[in-house]
């Protein structure tokens, strides 16, 4: 079986993630996002791929929501309330809670129809099951779901999901580098089928982060200095906390008294999350929390909507990111005319958006509408304090859990298939990238189950030492064997798993050790055995033995039946390579292979009739059983040869 | 000799050579035996389990309770009583006069001056110190209480074990034994540091002098107890304890050695306490601790995550020590007498909210009473230091005194207290629903952060805070350690107030009270002693059994009267008790083992002719990971393909007939020559084989020997062979 992945959003585009996995049975919807560029039906997934006559529930085992970004959750009040899906959902205990945040923005972009209410919102969150960092959730019998910290946001998290034997990681944003309120990514060295891994910042490598941090703080410290106004647009969540921590470091240290106004109650509201759920943030934070609260900002006041136009210096960070409407964009259209105030945007902005438009160049004039245009005399400040990871970071994650596949998603095309080749040729790992509504199949994990029996798992892991000597490459090193040199030991230990599988009717398969296995059917060894008696030429012998020998010394008698088998050893030693030849003094062994003098007059094994040779022949007697035919045969016609080769 | 007994009960496998013993009760059967079965809730068990021949200690307990028989630390208020009482000064030595005065007392009731006057040591778990902590393999904490003894294992040389607990748990005990630390403190101030000898009290003709009930804390029933005093650990010991806990959220998965699959489970006895499930190659088995199905404050008892398992150890003895101690509700002290006053007949109802509106019952009578003694100008001295009481406590009698518009100063007291308090609010995902709730609706977690920023509730580290003193108002209501009324601001307070007849003192039951106050004696102060629900109540275990399923329980022997199992039930029981080893047969005889997809095809089956078998030869790589066997085809390749389908070993009797019939139909021709024997002994019989070469078939008994001129006629000799009889 194949693991099935249907990419609905995210496919070669940053926005609308979701993707639908198919494994062994299962089918998981992860993440359900929505396209902030279109206003019409391409905003959502395309969901009548996954079931053509909308029966969700069967169609699907259940929804898996990483965090609670639009581009990953926008679009699940539509799938459940209005598209009917009633399966269990899984997301991190936080995301319920921040999605109303983001709904204000989507009612306050222009006026726009929604899709769905807020009874819609609230109706869904109730369908939602809270999962926890690290736990593991058992989904039904045969799947399991884990979260592991993602660091992209507060509540953020990468999925492990297993079904049998096969399994996946989903990862959602993610960041690889700790900040300073949220900490880096962590996962676990797992045995992967699959990674489908973000790609949004596929090609960018960033450098240390306190140069773009003292970039910021210069550029609003000159700005409030000049008695102008900040603008940070960003969104309640996540970015306006990361900075706020650092400003107020640097209020502490500069001892600074120009105001920070939060825009709006809502922000407020997720510090005070964020001060009770210490666990999602960074070790620093963590470990600071009982003597002071980072998140207890002793410069933050809230923002009143008259203090727009109040004369004096103050940084404000104001509610939605991106300029997208709502008070961040009347803000906006006061300050923007003079040329004193600063407006900064932290990292990326959604095509379409007023930050969008300010990062792409400097206009010197925006169309709020059709009618309407501003003046932007404003300083603007880039920011990239983006809480993804970059491509070091995903080459890091791929490298590390080293799966069989990986997926690219939620990225832009060209920069993903950058990365896609990095993948394979520096890690050799199979790399996609799918468009939209592509599926893409890679092959699955399987194992089947069996018993086994104590003595079989004993006996496997038990050492078994072997030891084998290092064939000698130069002719220097073979010179030297006569006897006395010992030749490299290698000792390897080859604990290798041998035994029986057993399939009986009506019982389940089991693995028994060879031993047990005729004890358990209570049958009798019959053992097969192979034997061979053969003569070899003496006088050959003889001569071999001299050439040999006569270099250390001819005085030393080595005739007689006794120095035959040594000779034999060496005529062994010499032309089997990698062969275990042990020598007994009455027997050499290789394997099961032994050879010995045959002393009979009439062996029952002397098949060959004796050559026809005036010289006394010496018979020699082998046995071996079937394991080592081949060997068995290769050291018999290498002793015979040598005795008809010197003929 | 007790290193023998982890391995084995005398007198059993007799037959066995000592290490075959050994190795067939590790790897056969899981072995339990129960250290402690403790004493009320801040004693919980200790027991040790035996299974994958990995040893596993369950919780670490200290008892606390054997404090009473120290005297506290004198305070100003009674020194000048101190002053003439010889017995009572610090560095007072026994001399013989003293001794016999003593000697007399031994007969009479308890009083103050029977009380040991030193440095107090502590006492951990009985059966513990008699084994050798260097072959504990892991350590599970469940809950706090279970922890605190922990930093006396971890600094002896040689304890290896890896120590899991979750977040919580760890974060909890560690405040608990910093505080205990602290508080201990006082009395090294006092006493002067302590020699490195026996304290005097531990010998045995001082503790001959002593009265009965003090030397029956001290020695145990049986005297086997005096190895389990030890001198406190350092804040030093306790931060390197910490360092060596591995910190698990609920439901997190850690593999111990590749085998032990460990998680934890919400027990909802407290915050963070936890149930374990351990899984194993062979069994699964569960851990239950004292747990609570729908606490207040604590996430619940999350007892489906234990379904299903092969074994059920059953550890919340909670439900002992309301049967033997006083009934469950509440009882009045008053100076001179214990009249119990029953709050309320224990329920009997399986229905869970029961339990809970009991318990919100007591809190209520509580607040009143605390209210009355407030009004009459008394205060309320609360040393009570389960966390979940506390913070309930404080809810609750902060809410009572608004609603009857007393303005009453609470106080905590305690040098943790702080951060405790911070702490508990900043880990929602950890408490109950409720509370989560709170969460998402922006509130705090905990009444308490708001009481602290309306000035209504004050912390301080100590009694001699100066801040205490600038704010000390009375009446007044305090929380602070410690329940034994040994140890930390308790005692300062009980001086103060102990002749106060208005003032409140509130205990939990379950211990010796009037032990306990007898250095406060003359007591005019009322005492209210209430207990709180602890664990699992006797008529639910059994429907808890029902619902999880096992197939073994482990109870307590105690507990044999209390739960009767009917032959209907599924799962076979054993029940244990204190120092006994069980041993606890195997389920399967077989592990579970997974094989690699790859190397399931090169499975080449064979049908055995006489029985409904299909059988393969296997090879491969054998791992353990995850609490499983694994096996794959391994790196190396397979030495040649032709020989590996071969059969390596064959079984029956070759049949001549068939053996030569098959043979012709090869093209080789045979004859039989019956009855030689070779080398004489043996009964063979020779087949000789002249066409298309020579060769030679010795069939025996138990063997076959193939000899021929060339390799390809002795390879179909063995393939006729191998067709006639059964192979692998």
């Amino acid at each position: 079986m194949a693991i099935e992945c249907l990419v609905l959003g995210a496919g070669q585009q940053v926005g609308k993630s979701c993707v639908v996995v198919s494994m062994n049975g299962k089918r998981i919807m992860f993440d359900c996002g929505m396209d902030m560029a279109y206003h019409d039906h391409r905003r959502h997934p395309d969901f009548s791929r996954i079931s053509e006559y909308g029966d969700f529930d069967k169609a699907l085992t259940c929804i898996v929501i990483t965090h609670f970004h639009l581009d990953h959750i926008g679009a699940l009040p539509y799938f459940t309330e209005v598209c009917g899906y009633r399966g269990p959902i899984y997301m991190t205990a936080l995301a319920p809670s921040m999605l109303e945040d983001y709904r204000k923005v989507m009612v306050e972009r222009r006026g726009e129809e929604e899709q769905f209410t807020s009874e819609h919102i609230v109706e869904c969150m109730k369908k939602v099951i809270a999962v926890d960092v690290k736990q593991t959730v058992q989904v039904d019998k045969d799947l399991m779901i884990r979260a592991y910290y993602a660091g992209h946001v507060l509540g953020a998290a990468m999925f492990y999901t297993k079904v049998g034997d096969s399994a996946i990681v989903y990862t959602g944003d993610y960041n690889m580098t700790p900040d300073r309120h949220l900490g880096a990514a962590q996962i676990d060295r797992l045995q992967l089928d699959l990674l489908i891994t973000e790609s949004t910042y596929a090609t960018t490598i960033r450098d240390s982060k306190y140069g773009r941090e003292a970039e910021f703080l210069k550029a609003v410290h000159k700005c409030v200095l000049g008695g102008g106004k900040v603008l940070i647009p960003t969104f309640a969540l996540g970015r306006a906390q990361e900075l706020c921590i650092l400003l107020e470091d640097y209020w502490e240290r500069m001892n600074l008294k120009i105001p920070i106004y939060f825009s709006s109650g809502l922000t407020m509201q997720a510090n005070m999350y964020y001060k009770m759920l210490i666990s999602w943030t960074s070790q620093k934070v963590k470990e600071t929390y009982s003597t002071r609260n980072a998140f207890d900002f002793k410069h933050v006041l809230n923002f009143d909507r008259s203090m727009i136009s109040a004369p004096g210096p103050c940084v404000l960070f104001a509610t939605p990111g991106w300029i997208s409407g709502g008070f961040s964009l009347e803000v906006f259209k006061q300050w923007a005319p003079s040329e004193m105030n600063l407006i900064t945007l932290p990292g990326y902005c959604a095509a379409g958006t007023i930050g969008h438009k300010l990062m792409s160049g400097k206009p010197s004039k925006i169309d709020l509408d059709k009618d309407t245009q501003l003046d932007v005399r404003c300083q603007i400040h880039q920011l990239s304090f983006s809480p993804h990871t970059d491509a070091k970071g995903i080459m890091d994650l791929v490298k590390f859990l080293s799966p069989k596949h990986v997926i690219l998603v939620h990225g832009e095309k060209p920069k993903m298939a950058t990365l896609k080749g990095r993948i394979y040729s520096e890690l050799g790992i199979r790399c996609d990238d799918p468009a939209n509504n592509e599926t893409v199949c890679i092959p699955s994990t399987h194992h089947v189950e069996v018993g086994a029996s104590n003595t079989f798992i004993r006996s496997s892991l038990n050492p078994n030492f072997n030891f084998s000597k290092m064939s000698s490459e130069d002719e220097s090193d073979s010179r030297l064997k006569d006897g006395k040199f010992m030749p490299w030991l290698q000792v390897k230990d080859e604990r290798a798993a041998e035994g029986i599988l057993v399939e009986e009717k009506g019982k389940r398969a089991k693995i028994v050790h060879l031993d047990e296995f005729l004890l358990m059917l209570g049958e009798k060894k019959h053992d097969i055995r192979f034997a061979y008696c053969f003569p070899i030429n003496t006088d050959n012998l003889e001569d071999t033995k001299s050439t040999d020998v006569s270099s250390s010394s001819n005085a030393l008698s080595v005739s007689g039946r006794s120095s035959w088998l040594p000779m034999l050893y060496i005529k062994l030693s010499d032309e089997l390579s990698g062969g275990n030849i042990q020598y007994f003094g009455e027997q050499i062994q290789v394997e099961s292979f032994s050879v010995s003098l045959c002393l009979k007059d009439r062996c029952p094994y002397r098949i060959v009739d004796s050559p026809p040779n005036k010289c006394e022949a010496v018979f020699f007697c082998c046995a071996w059983s079937i394991a080592d035919e081949k060997l068995a045969w290769k050291i018999i016609s290498i002793l015979e040869n040598r005795n008809y080769g010197t003929l | 000799m007790y290193f023998l007994d982890l391995f084995c009960q005398p007198g059993e496998f007799k037959g066995l050579p000592y290490l075959q013993r050994q190795i067939f009760v590790l790897f056969i059967f899981m072995k339990f035996t129960c250290l402690s079965k403790g004493g009320g809730f801040h004693f919980p068990p200790c027991h040790v389990l035996n299974v994958c021949g990995f040893r596993i200690l369950f919780d670490c307990p200290l008892d606390l309770s054997a404090l009473t028989i120290f005297s506290p630390v004198p305070t100003g208020y009674r020194a000048v009583v101190d002053e003439k009482d010889s017995d009572c000064q610090p560095y007072s030595t026994l001399d013989s006069d003293c001794v016999t005065w003593k000697r007399q007392k031994i007969g009479k009731p308890l009083d103050a001056n029977d009380l040991i006057c030193a440095v107090p040591w502590y006492k951990i778990v009985k059966y513990l110190h008699l084994w050798n902590v260097s072959f504990i393999d892991v350590v599970l904490i469940s809950s706090p209480m279970g922890m605190l003894g922990l930093p006396f294992l971890t600094r002896i040389k040689g304890f290896s074990a890896k120590i899991y607990a979750t977040e919580v748990t760890a974060r909890l005990g560690q405040l608990m034994m910093e505080d205990l630390v602290s508080m201990h403190m006082e009395f090294r101030q006092f006493y002067g540091p302590e020699g490195s000898t026996f304290p005097r009290w531990m010998e045995e003709e001082e503790l001959d002098l002593r009265p009965s009930a003090l030397r029956e804390v001290v020695l145990g029933k049986d005297g086997a107890e005096l190895g389990g005093w030890m001198p406190l650990y350092s804040a030093a010991d306790v931060k390197h304890c910490l360092q060596k806990v591995q910190t698990l959220r609920y439901a997190e998965e850690v593999c111990y050695n590749g085998k032990l699959v460990i998680k934890a489970f919400s027990s909802g006895l407290e915050i963070g306490t936890c149930n374990w499930s351990i899984n194993g190659p062979k069994r699964d088995i569960a851990f239950i601790s004292s747990s609570i199905f729908v606490p207040a404050h604590a996430m619940s008892f999350d007892y489906h995550a234990l379904q299903g398992k092969d074994i059920v150890l059953y550890s919340d003895l909670s439900s002992l020590d309301t049967m033997e101690g006083i009934e469950d509700g509440y009882s009045f002290l008053t100076t001179d007498s214990f009249s119990t006053l029953s709050w309320e007949e224990s329920a009997q109802s399986l229905l869970n909210t029961s339990e809970h509106l009991e318990e919100r019952e007591k809190l209520y009578y509580l607040c009143s009473c605390a209210a009355d003694s407030l009004k009459a100008s008394g205060s309320v001295l609360i040393p009570i230091n389960r966390l979940g009481t506390f913070i309930q406590l404080l809810e609750q009698i902060s809410a009572s005194l608004e609603s009857s518009s007393l303005k009453v100063p609470i106080y905590v007291i305690s040098s943790v207290a702080e951060e405790l308090l911070a702490y508990t609010n900043v880990i929602p995902e950890w408490l109950c629903k409720e509370r989560q709730e709170k969460l998402f609706s922006g509130e705090p977690l905990f009444a308490h952060v708001e009481l602290i920023k309306d000035n209504k509730l004050h912390v301080f580290p100590t009694v001699h805070s100066p801040k205490l003193l600038i704010n000390w108002q009375e009446p007044c209501i305090v929380f602070c350690p410690h329940w034994c009324l040994r140890l930390g601001p308790v005692v300062h307070l009980l001086h103060r107030w102990s002749g106060d007849p208005n003032s409140l003192l509130v205990l939990e039951s379950g211990h010796d009270a009037q032990l306990a106050l007898l250095p406060f004696q003359p007591m005019e102060m009322k005492v209210l002693q209430c207990s709180f629900l602890s664990g699992i109540k006797l008529p639910k275990i059994l429907p808890l059994l029902n619902v999880l399923q096992p197939k073994i329980t482990l109870l307590p022997e105690d507990l044999r009267q209390k739960v009767r199992f009917t032959n209907v039930n599924p799962f076979s029981v054993f029940h244990y008790s204190e120092n006994k080893t069980l041993i606890i047969p195997s389920l399967k005889d077989s592990s579970e083992l997974e094989i690699a997809t790859d190397l399931a095809f090169q499975f080449q089956w064979r049908n055995l002719k006489h029985e409904n078998m299909n059988i393969t030869r296997l090879k491969g790589e054998l791992h353990v990971a995850h609490g499983k066997h694994w096996l794959h085809s391994g790196n190396k390749p397979s030495k040649s393909n032709s020989s590996k389908s071969r059969p390596l070993l064959h079984w029956g009797t070759p049949d001549l007939e068939t053996l030569l019939s098959i043979l012709s139909k090869m093209g080789i021709n045979a004859s039989v020559e019956q009855g030689v024997g070779v080398e004489g002994s043996k009964k063979a019989c020779i087949v000789h084989v002249h066409d298309p070469k020579k060769a030679l078939i010795e069939i025996g008994d138990t063997g076959t020997v193939i000899s021929a001129v060339d390799e390809n006629l002795a390879s179909l000799i063995f393939e006729a062979m191998d067709s006639i009889l059964d192979g692998i």
